[in-house]
């Protein structure tokens, strides 16, 4: 009874990304054992090799395929998590992360360069300027969404076209450099840790909700809200309110998002900083096995999501596939994920599980008498 | 003298994970009958029609139309073989005319032959003598005409089992006659059709044969003339009646000298005009009414369910403002609102979150019930209420009807609240659970809280109220208690004295 | 129908002429009454570093105390630019400016400036028409910048050249320069091409290109980026993955275009090389206006070096530097 559990619902709403990175990994398991036994490929690096190497300024740190899925994904998991929220309140998605990110970044250098030296005080300062003003641009799309019930998709359409507009404007130029050993700091290897920052910013940002979630009841509300608002408004939540927070906490993540963006380069482009990272986002969150109609959510699957998209990149890649044509290669990955994901696939896969089971059993019964 | 069998289903088994919902069923229907399917919430009644409809797949056992071995492998497969369904919530457009909502899906080519469509809609209408016109948008029609109409497309589909699935649970009692007469009228032409219905009253109406399902198993099948309504009762719930009619008799109410507890004075929303009300504490009082006669509207605008436009309200002499709900919980007030699936369960979340939502709410965001805490308030109602559920963890969507009402009556109870508002508490769920909701109420007035009870089951109204308001148009015409509380009495307030 | 259709249209295109206006009405308004009217045509500054400094130095040496009028118009579309072109000329300009968005398109709005008699400086960037349309073309040689930029990495003597060459917008003058040098090594197979593609200039996607090869477990030792951004974004991927770079170290990094920044980066030895690429025409033209004397060649090459990390000094990223 306990077993059956398991396969059938133990891993529940998670059992989509899971799947997902267990077929990843197998996939590059059965690679590597093809390179090094079969062909005998020479200097082959195993997929999942990790390495500990000198960088620049003479700090050990861990390099390999796997520490660049979890570096490079996190901007993306940082988004998915406020993502999430908005999906689960609001059943609908905030398509202008990237645009509002690019904003949070511009307004995060504008900071700095106009506080002249770059150092601990004038980076949080920068910091919480970028996250208020990012806030304040949720709210803004909060409150199409929550006052005047525009739907989510077409009211964040104002902002991720006139996103990046607004950034150019903040720095009123090309693309303005910020060269500061705190800056690296963030964006790569803080001196003495061998693991990349973002990575630590991703973990950060996990416990913040989780800590967000065990001392309020916002994770029941919001799910109320998001599968039945009528219910929700009558046991005295309010869904105006919820709406217009989770989009407030999605500005605190693109806040984030940017500034790891931005200080992994050292500059901010408002033009590409975090080109297309909303329908990654949506995705990350989709693929999390969260519904993307609102409702039940889970922060972790989308968080697996965004590392399992990532993985999908940095596997192309170890198969030489350019990055200029990665986006094609995913789109097949993706197309498949998501069929499997889907109820129907769900559905018709249950029944064919079942019959197998009844065929068993009824095999044993006849076995037995 | 039997008439010829139509639809034969036997031994029909059906499998969910977890539970067995049918199990070795035999269901017969025969030409020009109307048969009612009976059974507690849960005994198996969907289940089964849902295989007939092949919105399900059945486990073990066949089904026969016309003495031919059928596979109903989807609704399409149902409709090919004549079996159409009409469902208590409509499934029609209501922003399409009539005629378009009797033909989509089947106009047989790309194009929409809107006049020769509108003029055989209208042949169909008069015959059936449904008072619609084919050109108009069905959203302007009345429900019981919306559902007529949903009839008349199967009719005209050459359907020979109809299955009504509740369809009287949201009319009048006209629109009830309306449509009883229409299926006598089909019965009259062969067609069989299945009843589901929880009013025992109107099987007594129509029905020639009753079928019994109770826990996925049938428990037998009746001519209507064999088996009186007590009987049916107990055979539905396994039990006797004793219960049932010791609750009627314990109707020694008594409250007239406490507190008042609740108070108010022209109180008027935008769905109510304004009207006075008051309840003392312990005291069971009931609106009643027609429907549309503005009962659940003045309980909303008690509540602050809709917008709240004026009026002063008074709780334990202390003049308080509840505009919004959340008002209304803070002031110890909770509501259970007529429509469970609309405005009551949040579906996904599990029995457990549902219970403890409003008292989350009191409470506040910032003040998070712990989950063992949670846990433990919920095993303690599933207990005292009985809701049959897998496990505190199981989403509160998949309970049958009668037990998410239960979940949704702990979440208020969690509260403790002084005043608590039942809108048809009981609509929609078995006899059993209708029991044991009835009985709590009158628990809960002992134990001092005041309830307002609305049912259009006007029995159950008298069997717990002590106090009658009575609405026509909107405004309250009547209030009854003592002597006046009879059925006659309120019969005659309803419908303006003379009647 | 048809006439209320027709006077849509008309409505259409009376709004569009004025916002042509507006476009092309930006800049440096005013100036004196016998001031030489200037029409700019550019890229917007936020294109690049070196556009910043371009338009910078633009405004700065025709400005009013110069004895100029300056209107300008930016944009990176070519249809913009070319209407932009238009309004000026009939604003009445004395003189057109243009760094074209595309080579091509431009003859007739030429054509309609001769006639004018408005003169035409080309700057920047080349278009594909007759000569006989501008006065002169004030352009960087791209070729001669990347035979610069190969020949000092020729220099370094390396054991292989295992190279990662990242380009610019394909097609664009500065790539098809940079590039040319380095493909003619390829070729001779002096040097082995590990991967060249484009990355359009975005540093973003600089460091793409970079982490897939490092992903893809290729070695390599020289990353030639066709301008400092995306060499910035090639040297972040390389700090990801704890892969040293710069003077002495195993990845030697080159850059174009000489960003104060980028010449800090190389003074500390984290990249070698950063080739010019000049912002400075405005000088050059103005002299020539000044001058009233047709230039001796249509093409006038903007002098331009190439720094090595060993040798900058403090002074050449004063003087040279672009930017901050």
């Amino acid at each position: 009874m306990k077993k059956k559990r398991l396969f059938s619902g133990g891993l529940g709403q998670l059992t989509i990304p899971f799947v997902a990175i267990c077929l990843l990994v197998l996939f590059n398991v059965i690679r590597d054992l093809i390179m090094i036994f079969v062909l005998k490929t020479p200097d082959y690096i195993s997929f999942f090799s990790i390495e500990i190497t000198k960088n620049n300024i003479g700090n050990s740190v861990l390099s390999g395929n796997l520490i660049s899925i979890i570096n490079g994904a996190s901007e993306l998991a940082v988004l998915a998590i406020g993502m999430t929220l908005v999906t689960a309140a609001c059943g609908g998605q905030d398509i202008s992360v990237g645009a509002a990110a690019a904003i949070a970044g511009s307004v995060f250098v504008k900071v700095l360069k106009a506080s002249g030296n770059i150092n601990a005080g004038t980076v949080i300062l920068a910091f919480l300027c970028a996250c208020i003003v990012a806030m304040i641009f949720g709210a803004f799309n909060g409150t199409l969404v929550a006052v005047f019930k525009i739907q989510p998709m077409i009211a964040t359409l104002i902002l991720y076209t006139c996103g990046r507009s607004i950034a150019y404007w903040i720095n009123g130029g090309a693309t303005p450099t910020v060269e500061s050993p705190i800056i690296e700091g963030i964006g790569r290897f803080i001196p003495g840790i061998p693991i990349p920052t973002p990575v630590l910013i991703v973990a950060v940002m996990l416990i913040v909700f989780k800590v967000l979630f065990r001392f309020t009841s916002l994770e029941l509300f919001t799910q109320a809200v998001g599968i039945n608002q009528s219910a929700a408004r009558l046991n005295g939540i309010n869904p105006t309110l919820i709406k217009l927070l989770s989009f407030i906490l999605l500005g605190a993540c693109v806040s984030v998002a940017g500034i790891i963006g931005v200080s992994r380069l050292g500059l901010i482009n408002h033009e590409t900083l975090l080109l297309d990272v909303e329908m990654d986002a949506i995705l990350a969150v989709a693929i999390g096995g969260n519904s993307l109609g609102g409702g039940r959510f889970k922060i972790s699957g989308s968080i697996i999501g965004a590392y399992v998209i990532q993985m999908l990149t940095i596997t192309l890649y170890s198969m030489k596939v350019s990055s200029t044509d990665v986006k094609a290669y995913k789109a097949i990955v993706i197309v498949l994920l998501v069929v499997i994901g889907s109820p129907v696939f769900k559905e018709k896969f249950g029944r064919f599980m079942a019959r197998r089971a009844a065929s068993k059993v009824q095999a044993k019964g006849a076995e037995e008498s | 003298m039997q008439e010829a069998v139509l639809l034969q289903m036997r031994h029909i088994d059906k499998q969910f994970p977890g539970v067995k919902a049918l199990s070795n069923v035999d269901f017969t229907l025969r030409k020009g009958e109307i048969h009612a399917l009976m059974g507690e919430n849960g005994a198996g009644k969907s289940t089964l029609i849902k295989i007939l409809t092949g919105v399900y797949q059945l486990d073990g056992g066949e089904i026969t139309v016309d003495g031919e071995n059928v596979i109903i492998r989807s609704p399409q497969d149902a409709q090919n073989h004549g079996i159409s369904t009409v469902y208590q919530e409509i499934t029609l457009c209501p922003n399409l005319t009539v005629a378009e909502n009797m033909f989509i899906g089947r106009e047989g080519g790309a194009w929409v032959r809107h006049k020769a469509f509108e003029k055989r809609a209208d042949e169909i209408l008069t015959k059936l003598g449904i008072p619609a016109r084919s050109t108009q948008q069905l959203g302007d029609c009345s429900l019981a005409v919306q559902q007529m109409v949903a009839i008349a497309r199967a009719v005209d589909m050459k359907c020979k089992v109809l299955i009504l699935d509740e369809p009287t649970s949201s009319l009048d009692d006209k629109e009830v006659k309306m449509l009883f007469d229409l299926m006598k009228d089909l019965k009259s032409q062969g067609v069989g059709i299945i009843f589901v219905t929880h009013f025992l009253e109107q099987v007594y109406e129509v029905s020639d044969r009753i079928t019994v399902l109770r826990n996925g198993e049938l428990v037998g099948e009746y001519p209507v003339q064999d088996l009186p309504q007590v009987q049916l009762v107990s055979k539905m719930i396994g039990k006797d009646l004793d219960e049932l009619n010791a609750l009627g008799e314990s109707g020694e109410k008594k409250n007239e000298n406490t507190e008042v507890l609740y108070e108010a004075e022209g109180l008027s929303s935008n769905e109510a005009k304004p009207f006075d009300f008051s309840i003392r504490k312990g005291e069971v009082n009931g609106f009643t009414g027609l429907l549309g006669s503005g009962r659940s509207e003045c309980v909303r605008a008690i509540f602050g369910a809709d917008k709240v436009n004026g009026g002063t309200v008074k709780i334990k002499g202390r003049q308080v403002r509840i505009t919004r709900p959340i008002h209304a919980i803070k002031n110890g007030i909770g509501y259970l609102a007529e429509d469970r699936k609309r405005d009551g369960i949040i579906a996904e979340l599990s029995v457990r979150e549902n219970i403890i939502l409003a008292m989350q709410v009191m409470n506040g965001i910032f003040k998070p019930i712990s989950r063992s805490e949670t846990e433990a308030f919920a095993d303690e109602y599933i207990k005292v209420l009985n809701i049959k559920t897998a496990s505190r963890e199981t989403p509160v969507g998949s309970l049958s009807g009668g037990n998410q009402q239960k979940v949704i009556l702990a979440r208020w109870l969690l509260t403790h609240p002084d005043y608590l508002i039942l809108d048809e508490p009981t609509r929609g769920i078995d006899v059993g659970t209708k029991l044991e909701i009835q009985k709590l109420v009158l628990k809960l007035a002992e134990e001092g809280v005041s309830v307002t009870f609305i049912s259009s089951e006007i029995e159950e109204m008298l069997r717990t109220c002590s106090r009658l308001i009575v609405m026509r148009d909107r405004h309250i015409v009547g209030e009854l208690k003592g002597d006046d509380l009879n059925q006659t009495q309120v019969m005659k307030t309803i419908a303006g004295g003379e009647a | 129908m048809k006439k209320f259709k027709a006077l849509v249209l008309a409505g259409v295109l009376a709004m569009s002429t004025v916002l042509t206006a507006c476009g092309a009405g930006g800049g440096n308004a005013g100036g004196g009454g016998g001031a030489i009217k200037v029409g700019v045509v550019n890229n917007p500054p936020s294109e690049s570093g070196y556009r910043e400094a371009n338009v910078k130095d633009m405004e700065k040496v025709f400005s009013a105390e110069n004895g100029y009028e300056l209107k300008t118009a930016y944009s990176l579309k070519n249809d913009e630019q070319l209407q932009a072109a238009q309004g000026f000329i009939t604003e009445g300009v004395d003189y057109l400016l243009i760094s074209a968005a595309e080579t091509t398109g431009w003859d007739e709005v030429l054509k309609k400036a001769q006639e004018a008699g408005i003169k035409v400086y080309l700057f920047d960037r080349m278009i594909d028409v007759d000569e006989s349309l501008y006065e002169a073309a004030v352009v960087s040689d791209m070729a001669k910048e990347g035979e610069t930029a190969v020949n000092w990495l020729k220099s370094q003597n390396l054991g292989e050249y295992n190279v990662i060459h990242i380009q610019g917008a394909m097609g664009s003058d500065a790539q098809i320069g940079r590039t040319g040098a380095l493909d003619a090594e390829f070729a001779a197979g002096t040097m082995n091409k590990v991967v060249q593609q484009t990355a359009t200039w975005d540093e973003a996607e600089a460091k793409k290109i970079v982490e897939s090869v490092i992903n893809a477990g290729t070695d390599f030792n020289v990353i030639y980026a066709e301008n400092d951004g995306m060499a910035k974004g090639a040297v972040a991927a390389l700090d990801e993955n704890g892969i040293e770079h710069g003077v002495g170290k195993k990845v030697v990094v080159m850059g174009f275009d000489c960003n104060k920044w980028a010449l800090r980066e190389l003074k500390a030895g984290n990249w070698n090389y950063d080739g010019q690429c000049s912002p400075f025409q405005a000088q050059i033209i103005s002299d020539l206006i000044k001058s009233g004397k047709a230039p001796s060649s249509k093409k006038i090459i903007n002098e331009e070096k190439g720094f090595d990390a060993t040798t900058l000094t403090d002074a050449d990223i004063d003087q040279y530097g672009l930017g901050e």
